[in-house]
């Protein structure tokens, strides 16, 4: 199993950036989502983050909602969220679950915990679970074997950033602006000064996510930044094909392109 | 510490200010209920919004303002009615209605819709937003803002723009922006959704003005807080009239914030029983409902940790009721720590059973009420025939039928 310490440690060594994809398990469908995260991974991304399709997404922009809306449509449940991560963690790529936090709390914290280990993912990031309440999680992925990832946000104080970065064990997930997730003409501004606020206050990688698009951002990002997220970008390009197999293309397409990014 | 005619609001009127031991722990947690699941990034607002509300509730400046406002423009303070001919269906009981449909707008929204909107003045923020299900907080929200020279912009499911076109009108005449909401359920929870990723994209310049008890703290604290003049008038009437406390309180509850306002004043009264109303919508055992609280189970919704009407996985289940403001699948709360803790009992009431009460009311009374009031007058009458012809219940008349007039002509083909 790739754990993400091997990731960010093998990234380092090559003096690059980590490429994080995500994509919500179901979406397009069941199988198609360990297929185009597959090749995601074949086109350069180190890290998975699985998205848990959830009623009531309000991080998330239009791009996202849509997928995750197309996903509980077609019936995804989390027995298939733990049947995508088992499959792309096969790739060899360290696979995380990204949810909110209601699945989980009502699944069972130690049982969702087990079984994510079970099926080989290395950790979650919860973007609604604030330090405060994050102690029953950390504690059952610390009994797992699992990491957690929190985020933290341009607006977060320096108190803030501490609090959070204290509850995370993967990396430090810095939401590169205030608002919901999708890609953006730029990444914001404040991404750079928030990482730079970040590092005093944890040894762990700080990866940026949020509006990141394309392989011009990427390389932007990954000059001051451990980690490069992009999960809507990649969607978007899967909703745009006309079918299963032009969507891949796509996604291979893109994945190469923040490849390069991160890399250059 | 009671207001009298003509005096201020005191702090103590305004918030129970821990005269009950019922404020929300430091993490806004009412026992296990409640706290802050939201996005980081939300988090300097809240607290940003929690400071300046501790400052605003402690300034005699504030609740002057607050105060003078809830008398010359929500016309407060609301009478009580007696409804005699309407209590010869509940066994004999006095029924005393506390009368929040007479309020600027047509209901209680307004009072906690003037408090924030002061509150945004004092933030220092420009912009408010809101979510609407029926369209009440939005018409109140709107009603503010005019007010108070704010720029406003509504966010309201599709599916409730078109059952309630004359308040999304109302809305935009008093100058606010209506956003129809496509995604989901196109309902309520979906608004809410909407308004959040509005808030966390805008926060600067935006207060996310919450319409009920539920969300992350320190909504349900706040909002109960400036729904509570209700219940301290209510009590304060009631031994003016009858010389006594009522036996029983009875409210309906969606996001349950009417119910709040008026049960609050009496929580330390335990001779009084607390009996707030769901809506069972076609009934539990069709699955088309909004009961939270009696069928739901405990779970995180819109913020915070609740009862949630949810499948096995933690997915929301959409609630059904004939009224748009009962028909959400949260609750606040500081009602799911009242039921647990036993001091208020909630109960089912159908569609059928509510429009029951509202011809009754109507008929016998020459008030039309709200749906959504209607279940607690649907419940009193139940209430009533239990406890027998001793008994005084005093009814939250949370607001008024106006806006149900569609509904109603289609439901008794009129």
């Amino acid at each position: 199993m790739t754990t993400l310490q091997t990731v960010f440690a093998k990234a380092k060594a090559d003096d690059r950036a980590a490429l994080v994809g995500y994509l919500p398990a179901g979406f397009p469908t069941k199988d198609g989502a360990i297929a185009a995260a597959t090749a995601m991974v074949e086109a350069g991304c180190d890290v998975i983050e699985i998205g848990l399709p959830y009623s009531d997404p309000l991080m998330d922009g239009p791009t996202i909602q849509d997928a995750v809306h197309r996903a509980l449509t077609n019936g995804t449940r989390i027995a298939d969220v733990l049947r995508t991560v088992e499959g792309v963690a096969k790739t060899g790529a360290a696979t995380l679950v990204m949810t909110y936090w209601n699945p989980i709390d009502r699944y069972g914290a130690e049982r969702f915990a087990r079984d994510l280990a079970d099926a080989g993912g290395v950790g979650t990031i919860t973007p609604d679970l604030t330090p405060e309440e994050s102690g029953l999680w950390r504690q059952a992925s610390a009994d797992a074997g699992i990491d957690t990832v929190f985020l933290v946000a341009p607006s977060s104080t320096e108190e803030r950033i501490k609090a959070v970065a204290d509850c995370c064990t993967g990396f430090v997930y810095a939401a590169s602006l205030m608002g919901v997730t999708g890609a953006r003409e730029s990444v914001g501004a404040a991404a750079q000064g928030l990482v730079e606020r970040t590092r005093p206050h944890t040894g762990l990688p700080v990866c940026v996510g949020l509006g990141v698009g394309n392989g011009r951002q990427a390389a932007e990002v990954a000059g001051y930044a451990d980690g490069v997220i992009v999960g809507s970008a990649f969607i978007r390009r899967i909703l745009d094909a006309p079918d299963e197999a032009a969507g891949l293309a796509a996604v291979r397409e893109l994945g190469a392109e923040l490849a390069a990014g991160v890399r250059a | 510490m009671t207001a009298t005619e003509g005096t201020l609001l005191t702090a103590a009127d305004l918030a129970g200010n821990g005269v009950h031991g019922d404020d929300p722990d430091v993490h806004g947690k009412f026992g296990i209920f409640g706290g802050r699941y939201v996005p980081e990034a939300l988090i300097p607002a809240l607290d940003q919004v929690a400071a300046e509300y501790e400052r605003a509730r402690n300034d005699v400046a504030f609740l002057r303002e607050f105060d003078h406002l809830l008398r010359t423009y929500a016309g407060r303070p609301t009478t009580l009615t007696e409804v005699p001919r309407f209590a010869e269906q509940a066994g004999g009981a006095r029924i005393i209605l506390k009368r929040e449909d007479l309020t600027h707008t047509g209901a209680h929204k307004i009072n906690n819709v003037l408090g924030q909107a002061l509150l945004t003045k004092r933030l220092g923020k420009s912009r408010v937003i809101a979510e609407t299900g029926a369209g009440q907080h939005g018409v109140a929200t709107a009603t503010a803002a005019a007010l108070m020279g704010l720029e406003c912009v509504i966010y309201m499911g599709a599916v409730d723009c078109e059952r309630q076109a004359l308040n999304v009108a109302r809305m935009k005449l008093l100058g606010a922006t209506v956003v129809p909401v496509h995604n989901g359920s196109k309902t309520l929870k979906d608004a809410i959704n909407e308004a959040f990723r509005d808030w966390v994209t805008n926060v600067d310049s935006t207060h996310y003005l919450f319409g009920t008890i539920a969300g992350p703290h320190p909504f349900p604290e706040i909002v109960r807080d400036f729904a509570r003049i209700i219940g301290v008038e209510a009590r304060r009437q009631m031994l003016e009239l009858t010389g006594a406390l009522p036996d029983a309180v009875c409210a309906a509850v969606g996001g349950g914030s009417n119910a709040i306002g008026i049960f609050h004043a009496f929580i330390g009264d335990q001779n009084v029983a607390l009996h707030g109303y769901e809506a069972g919508g076609r009934g539990l055992e069709t699955g088309e409902h909004a009961l939270t609280l009696t069928a739901g189970s405990v779970g995180v919704l819109h913020g915070s940790r609740t009862y949630v009407l949810q499948d096995e996985e933690g997915q929301t289940i959409e609630s059904h009721s004939i009224s748009a403001g009962l028909d959400y699948p949260g609750v606040g709360p500081e009602h799911a720590w009242l039921k647990d803790s036993g001091r208020a009992t909630y109960h089912g009431i159908t569609d059928a059973e509510a429009m029951e009460a509202f011809a009754l009311l109507a008929r016998t009374e020459g008030i039309i009420p709200a749906i959504e009031s209607s279940h607690a007058l649907a419940g009193a009458l139940k209430l009533g025939r239990e406890l027998g012809s001793e008994a005084t219940i005093l009814v939250n008349l949370s607001g008024r039928g106006d806006k149900d007039m569609g509904t109603a002509m289609k439901y008794f083909n009129l």
